[in-house]
Order: C-alpha cells, then structure tokens, then sequence
C-alpha cells in the first residue's frame, strides 16, 4: 500500500476546484451506468439531463472563475493540475459546446432510430478530457486528457450504426488519431529526456540547465514531434487530411462537437504546451507556428472552393478557421504568453467559432434529412422558401464566419488579427485576411444555394425539412449569441483578457 | 431657427438617429406579416421620409462657415478596444448625407421591385443605414463596420432582385469588395497600434489618430496604401473597376441607384477622409500613381461607355468616368479641386441616379436595355426624352446645370498642381458629350418602329419621383454657392491640417488693371 509508505506524502486535494470537472464524470457515470441500468428513459430525457449537466458544470466553473479573480490561480494535486483562468475560460467553452450539441443531437437520434445515453455519456467523457487538458500542468496529464478525448471521439464519429460513411469516418480517425498520438507521446518522452520532467513548471525552470547542458537537440526534436501531435488534432495543414472525410462521416451533430469541443480542447492543449511549458523555446516554435498557419489558411479557403458537399466545405473552412487561431498563438508566442493579445484573442476565437460551428452544423443536421445523406449543396436548394427561418440562421452563422461586422465572427477575426499586428506579424495578418475573402466566396455559394436556386429538379420527392423543438432552442440560441456579442462585445472581451493570468506566472 | 439648431447640436442625438432609424425599421418591416403587403410598405415609406426628414433638418441647423465636426455624438462601445460610437458631420460629409437621405425614400416610392417586396425594403433600410454609418462615423471601427455591412444588403438586393446574370454580378462585387475591405481592415489595426506610441494610448478615434498621431514616412506609405485598395476598389479606379458594369447592370434599378448615387461616393469620401486625412504626406507622396489611374480611368470609361450596346452599361461606364474627375480633383490637394470633388460627387449622384431610374423606367416598358431595339422615343414619349434630355446634359457638364460646376472647379484646381493630367483630363468632358449625346440619338432620334410606338409617356408619379432630381440639377448648376459655402471651410481645414501647397485665385475687381 503506497499510502502506508511513511515516504509518501499524499498531496492535498482542494476538491471544491475540481467541481466542474467532479460534475461532468458525475453525470456521465449517470447517463453511462444509470441508464444502462434503468428502464428506457422518457423522450428527451437523456438529452435534456446533459444539457441539465452541462449548466451545472457551467454555473461550477463561473463560481470557481470569480474565485480565482479573487485570490489568484494556483496549482492543484502536487503540481498536476493548474487552477486558472485560461483553464476556466477553455471549461467554458467545452461546456457550452456540450449543451448546444446535445440539444442538436436530440432529435437526430430519435429521427435516426439509435436513441440512448450513450452518445450522452461519450459526450460529457470528451469533455471531461477536454477540461483536463486545458487545465494541465503536466505532460503525462494532458497526454491523459488528450487520450480520454480522442477515444471518446473515436466511438462517436462511428456510433450512427447503420451508415458506412460513419463506420469508415471512426476507423480513419482511430488510426491516424492513435498514429499522431504516438507522435505526441515520443515528443513528451525527448522533452523528459532533455529536461528531466514532464512538469511544465520545471520544464520552464530547468532551462538554463539544458542550455549548459547542450541537449538542446533533444528538446528541438521533441517540440517538432509535438507540433505533429497538436497540428493533427486541431486539424491543422499540413496535418489535416483525415478531417473533411472525418466530418463528412461522422453523424452531423458529431461533427458539429468535434468542431467545437474537440478544437477547443485541442488548442487549449497547443496553448499550454507552447505558452505555458515551452516559451524558452520560442524562437524555435514560432516559424513552424507561423508555417503553420499561413498553409491552413490558405488549404482551408482553396480546397473549401471545389468542394459540392456542405460539411466537406465547412470541414475545410475548420482549417482555415483553425489558421486564424494560430494566428492567435502566434502572436501569444511573440509575447511570450503572458502580455499581450494573443493568448485572449485565440480563446475567444474559440468560444465564438464553437458557437457558430455547432449553430452551422445545426442546420445541416435538419437538412441532411432521415440516413443524414442529403449535405451536398443541391440539398440546401430553395431552403428559404421552405423554412425562411432556418434559412435566415443559416446565414447569420454562415456571414458570421466569413467575418461580416456585427457578428461573432468578426470580433474574433479582428481578435487574432489585432493581436498579429500588435507583434508586427503584419503578413500573416494580411495573408489571413486575404483568405477569408476566398472563403467569403464559399459562404455565398451556400446562400446562393439556400436564397436564390429552386429545388432541383428530381428534388421534389423529397422529405420536408423539419424544425424539432430541441434544435430550435439550440440554434435560437446560438444566433442570438452571434448578435449579441457581434454587437456588444465588451464583456467577453473584458473576461478574454483574463486568461492570461497562469499559474505560476 | 436658433432654437432648433441648439436642440439639435446640444440635446438630441440627430446624427445618430440618422444612422439608428433606417436599421429599427428594416428590423420592423423583416419582422412584419407578410399577408398585408400594403402597411409594409407604407412604413418602410414612412421609415425613409423620416430620415430624409431628419437629414433635412440637419442640413438647416448646419453652421454654414465652419469646418469642424458638428452635431457631434460619442460614446464609449468597446473600451478594452478604445473603440467608441462617435458620429459627427461637417462640409464634406454633409451633402453626401443629405442627398443619401432623399435618395433612398424616392428609389423606395418610384421603384417596383416586381416580387417578394417585404425582403427587398428590409434590405434597402438596412442599406440605408450603413452608408449613412459611413458618412457619418469618426471611430475607424465604427466606419470600418459600416462600410462593410452595406456589402450584406446590396450582395442580396443584386442577388435577389436582379436581372438575368445576378448571381455572378452579386458575387462579384461582393468578393472584389471585401477583397479591399481586408486590407483596410490590417491597415486600421496597424494604424492604431503604431500610433500608441505618439497618441499614448489605443484608440480608433479618428481625430485624435489624426492630431496626435505621428508616423514614420514609409510606415505612413505603407497605411495609406492598405487604406487606398480599399477605397480604389469602391470608387473603383482602373483597373479594380471590373465589378462595377457587372452590378449595374444586372442590380435592380434601386440597386443601380443607390450603388452609383451613394455607394461608390463611399470610395471617394474615404480617400478625403481617412486618406488624406490621417496620412497627408503619404497621400502626397503617391499623388502621380493616383492621378494617373484617375486620368486612365477617365478615358477608359469613356471610350468604353461609347462602344457599349446595352444602354444601362453604357451608364455604369460613364460612372468609371466621372468618379475619375473626383478623383483627379481629390489628389490635386488645391482647395479649389478639393472642393470641386465634394460638388462633383453631390452632382454625380444626382444625375447618375436619376439616369439610371430613367433606364429603369425604359427597361419596364420595353424589357430591354439594348441601345439597338429603342429608336424614336421623342416622338412618342416627348416629355419622358425632355427629362432624359436634361438629366444627359447635366452628366455631360453643360453649363447652367450642376455638373458643369463640379468639373469645372475640379480642372481649374487641378490645373495649378496637376498640370498635364488636367489636360488629358479635359477630353473626358468632350467624351462624355460624345457617348452620350450619340447614345440619345440613337434611343430617342429618328422615326419609331412597331415595337417601340407604344412606349407610353412619363407617368405622373414617375414625374414626381424624378422632379426632385430635376431641380436639383438646375439649383446646383444656376447657384450652386449654399453648397459652396458649407463645403468649402471643411476643404480648407483638410488642406491646412494636410500642409498642402494651396494657390488662391487671383480675382481682379471690375475695372482694375490686372
């Protein structure tokens, strides 16, 4: 027994901390165990318990945020786990993620025969892993975090049963996912090799040691592994092959969750790993950053151009999207993380882009109809004569993206890129620009399609597009959410600005 | 008289209720049942004569002889940003206002969109309230916004309304745009953060950026130039012009109108503006490249309006012409041409618009813009050609109507400081004769064939939507000095603020020797 050890002395564990995360495993051991142990639960139940969940994780972390404010952040469980408000900040954006999505995933599930917890329950598992990589201190703890996420995801982009597409999509993904992690794993081995631990604070502390050291290849080697790693699993070019065939398989409110919460968690993880554990290195990760960067942009805008599906399209406009953040990062590496506008700027990005990415997704779930085949962009035809509502959010979510004032978008666009042109990445900035206007041209080929085009002719067969009652709050939701910040942003740019305070800084 | 101009500039908030009215009642009229087509329309009617109403009343508690910002309005938006609602009008920006003011209730009155009005008047509000935005704005934020929002309407109203080649023409006018748009937008940002150093703090106010900030010569070269892409796409200036023929001629006539009468003025204004304004030794030092692309630009759209077969591109070309003159004026940095280039864009917007609501009209009766079917149509429709007729000479620059006053000004200031581009520029005037008195003739002279002799007269509320233009170009042409007088003192402090070399006329007294 490790406890009996008089050697071993049991770190002290502040729970009331870990309440958002205590939360969500609470409540997906529910849905998980309970509902496999109960009878068949009322319709909606399920759904509705996650989104009950989620807001109780939610309002946790909003009290755990002003008490930070208050008395500052701090590490948690010897060193593991750092208590902060980047890590607050990232928690809210996954469970905002989880509660939109759910209430998309509702009716999806029934429309689709496969209703249960279990998506529920994989759901709140993801996020429980997205929320201990945005607070980890630790290597070992975000690899841990990072593995609870992507399997999570894995099961979930293969759960709708009775389409290949998602059968295929959740095996693609489970092989590259375990092959990048692999790579990230052997990065966090050369970075022990050469600093001696996995804990970021005395990786930041050992670094005069290494440079007296000369081990300096190691941990060089080790970053790039890294960068493989993260770049993979924020879908950024040149690693983002697996993506468009991934979102286009995966059952559509999936997709919607591996948008939002899966890049959330995702960045979060790129932020503490480059900002927080590795800025001695800078100088180092700063042009693969920069690369990075400008290649998603401008993969993400061109190939968004020739595609005919909707969710290849905006899969692709996901990578350029995830461009925009890097810009974001990197201009948090210029300033070494903690002043500046880079870090707020790519974490507001976040936030804004899940909502819009899970209000986007939204609709095409409603439009993908019954089998959740009809996505190409002849589906969307005449979708404004049928339901003008939709139709309407549909382009609020789509312009919001392109980056028209008075949305969401443009604030977290004119976030990153202020942040760039703060460190006078004045390229990078402009070349960011420059291609959201290429994928501005694919955003109106999709309005095009929903405001001007007629169904199609062998179209009429097909099944009206319904509204059901859980995805309308969803997507009422959202786009009130995308105005409402598109006209008032000061208040979450005011609570952006926080997340640069970090433990131990 | 006094009362009203002290309410107006101490107490209520008119600038912003310019710009907040249009947007409430595009939001109302979206909102609005569609069962009763008729109370739609009545208020987006009454929503446009409001603020026509408003911008009217403006323009007569207007202190005619000063040059700064009046009715000014700020409030603080974004703080962590230093962005702030700031909104303020002077000589400049007021007429632009104005005549955008009028202009929208009339395109609204005189224009049958033919279907699904409900969407087509939400969307011309709200396009009414980004121009207005435009003008208006002091914050680069502020103005930013609205100059990009004014895309969304328009985008919709060529898409949705247009005629058979919509899509493309929307398209690209949309992505031509925003492509300039995103160089702006860098440049602003750059702006306000290599300003913090000299203005202590960061702010995207306009005339502290302007008065305090103080930028490297080649730092200033490269904001003005980011800023520039912007405004020459809009203007457009050759060769960024393509969109522009494009939109015309597939927008729906209120399109027309609008882009040409308020919408390109967006360009032009922002050149005085932001250009000048922020960045005088920049603007100056690229004057040749700019002066050069006016004076191309003049020409090209000159010869290429007289080679067009369809009447309503030959109007969209005559466009890239005139916008050329406003140019030239605006980069010969003499109060005179300065001030030309303000009247011009007022006179451009008055006889544009109304030549394109005449093509409309044209267009409804025969369903073709083809210069080759119309013949005759003096002999049936003798009223209809007399309006055209004037509306022509006024484009031409005829003297006694208001376009011969813009141009005038413009070459006799440009002349001073930019001598050999005011020469070339000068053969645009005859051009301009050329196109379009060659284009009257072919339309309205000779004998009617079958098609064309039912063409039915001028209605009479087709009349009372075109009087207003009509008096506008014989005011401004026989006494144009109001405007004068309340454009020139803004001109004037730009130049100063700007340290450009300002010759004065010389004016000898009667009977004195010179």
């Amino acid at each position: 027994m490790i406890a009996a050890d008089p050697t071993f002395i049991a770190p002290s564990i502040d729970w009331s901390a870990l309440t958002p995360l205590l939360v969500l495993l609470g409540g997906g051991l529910v849905l998980l165990v309970g509902a496999a142990l109960t009878p068949p639960w009322p319709k909606r139940a399920y759904a509705w318990s996650t989104v009950a969940i989620g807001i109780a994780a939610l309002v946790m972390t909003f009290i755990e945020w002003h008490r930070i404010s208050r008395s500052g952040p701090k590490f948690l469980i010897g060193g593991a786990l750092s208590f902060d408000a980047f890590s607050m900040f990232a928690t809210i954006t996954i469970c905002v993620g989880v509660i939109l999505t759910s209430l998309i995933t509702e009716d999806y599930l029934r429309r689709e025969g496969m209703d249960g917890p279990e998506v529920y329950g994989l759901y709140l598992m993801a996020a429980i892993g997205g929320v201990v990589m945005a607070m980890a201190n630790d290597f070992i703890v975000l690899f841990l975090g990072l593995e609870t996420l992507s399997i999570a995801l894995y099961v979930l982009a293969a759960s709708h049963r009775k389409r290949i597409e998602s059968q295929e999509s959740g095996l693609k993904y489970f092989v590259l996912g375990g092959f990048s992690s692999a790579f990230f794993l052997y990065g966090i081995a050369l970075i022990y090799g050469g600093t001696g631990s996995t804990n970021f604070t005395k990786i930041i502390a050992s670094f005069d040691s290494v440079a007296a050291h000369r081990k300096d290849a190691l941990i060089l080697v080790g970053i790039g592994l890294l960068l493989v790693g993260l770049g993979f699993k924020v879908s950024a070019a040149p690693f983002h092959f697996w993506s468009p065939d991934v979102y286009e398989g995966a059952p559509t409110p999936v997709t919607a969750f591996l948008a939002s919460v899966g890049k959330a968690a995702a960045f979060a993880a790129m932020l503490r790993v480059l900002v927080v554990a590795l800025p001695n290195w800078k100088d180092d990760w700063q042009p693969v950053i920069w690369t990075i960067a400008v290649v998603s942009l401008a993969v993400g805008a061109i190939s968004a151009v020739v595609q005919t599906n909707v969710k290849r399209m905006l899969a692709y406009s996901s990578i350029n999207h995830a461009g925009f953040i890097l810009l974001g990062v990197e201009a948090a590496g210029h300033a070494g993380g903690s002043t500046g506008r880079g870090m707020p700027a790519a974490m507001l990005y976040l936030l804004l882009y899940s909502v819009l990415t899970i209000g986007s997704f939204g609709v095409v779930t409603l439009v993908s109809r019954t089998g959740d085949g009809a996505t190409d962009l002849n589906s969307f035809r005449g979708l404004a004569r049928q339901k003008p509502a939709i139709a309407l959010a549909f382009t609020v979510f789509l312009l919001a993206q392109a980056g028209v004032p008075l949305t969401s978008g443009f604030i977290a666009k004119f976030g990153v890129v202020q942040a760039g042109v703060e460190q006078r990445s004045y390229a990078l900035a402009i070349i960011a620009m420059v291609t959201a206007v290429v994928s501005a041209f694919l955003y109106l080929r999709i309005m095009v399609s929903v405001w001007l085009e007629d169904p199609a002719a062998g179209d009429t067969g097909r099944e009206p597009v319904t509204v059901p009652f859980s995805a309308a709050v969803a997507i009422t939701l959202c786009v009130g959410f995308t105005l409402l910040v598109g006209f008032f942003p000061g208040w979450l740019i005011d609570a952006s600005d926080k997340v640069v305070q970090i433990a131990g800084r | 008289m006094i009362a009203a101009s002290e309410l107006a500039a101490g107490h209520f908030p008119i600038l912003t209720a310019i710009v907040v009215v249009p947007a409430v009642g595009a939001l109302a009229v979206a909102l609005m049942s569609k069962r009763r087509p008729e109370f739609v329309k009545l208020t987006a009617i009454l929503v446009s004569v409001f603020t026509a109403a408003l911008s009217v009343w403006m323009l007569a508690s207007f202190k005619s002889g000063e040059a700064d910002f009046q009715f000014v309005s700020k409030h603080e938006w974004i703080k962590t940003w230093g962005i702030s609602w700031h909104l303020g009008v002077d000589g400049i920006s007021l007429f632009l206002v104005v005549i955008t003011g009028i202009l929208f209730p009339l395109c609204i009155v005189g224009v049958d969109p033919q279907h699904d009005e409900k969407p087509y008047l939400a969307w011309l509000l709200l396009l009414e309230a980004g121009v207005m935005g435009s003008f208006l704005s002091l914050d680069l934020f502020l103005f930013f916004i609205s100059f990009e929002i004014v895309l969304v309407p328009m985008y919709f109203l060529i898409g949705g309304w247009g005629h058979e080649n919509r899509v493309y023409a929307a398209t690209k006018f949309f992505i031509f745009t925003m492509f300039g748009s995103a160089f702006m937008l860098v440049g602003i940002i750059a702006t306000v953060f290599i300003a913090r150093g000299s203005v202590g703090h960061i702010t995207f106010d306009l005339v502290e950026l302007a008065t305090k900030a103080n930028f490297a010569s080649s730092t200033a070269r490269w904001l003005f130039f980011a800023f520039a892409i912007a405004f020459a796409v809009k203007v457009p200036m050759f060769p960024l012009h393509t969109w522009l023929p494009d939109a015309h001629t597939q927008a729906p006539t209120a399109g027309s109108v609008v882009l040409a009468a308020v919408m390109l003025k967006l360009g032009t204004y922002g050149f005085l503006r932001f250009g000048l304004y922020l960045f005088p030794s920049a603007a100056r030092h690229s004057r040749a490249i700019f002066l050069t692309l006016a004076v191309v630009g003049i020409l090209y759209g000159a010869i290429a309006a007289t080679m067009q077969k369809d009447l309503k591109r030959l109007v969209a070309y005559s466009s890239v012409a005139h916008l050329g003159f406003i140019v030239l004026g605006t980069f010969a940095f003499t109060s005179q041409a300065l001030t030309g280039s303000v009247l011009q864009m007022i006179n451009h917007a008055v006889s544009t618009g109304a030549l394109f609501l005449l093509v409309g009209m044209i267009y409804e009766r025969r369903h073709t813009r083809e210069i080759a079917k119309l013949k005759g149509l003096q002999k049936v429709a003798p009223v209809f050609a007399g309006v055209f007729m004037i509306v022509m000479l006024s484009s031409i620059g005829v003297p006694g109507l208001n376009g011969f006053v813009g141009e005038f000004l413009i070459l006799i200031g440009s002349f001073v400081t930019a001598r050999w581009w005011t020469v070339v520029a000068t053969s645009g005037v005859i051009l301009a004769a050329v196109y379009l008195l060659w284009a009257y003739q072919r339309v309205f002279h000779g004998e009617p064939d079958e098609d064309n002799r039912t063409f039915a007269e001028l209605r009479s509320k087709e009349g009372m939507v075109l009087l207003p233009f009509v008096v506008a170009i014989v005011f401004c042409g026989i006494y144009p000095k109001p405007l004068i007088d309340r454009i020139q003192p803004s001109v004037k402090a730009l130049i100063t603020h700007g340290g450009y070399y300002d010759p004065q006329p010389v004016v000898n007294k009667v009977g004195e020797q010179p």
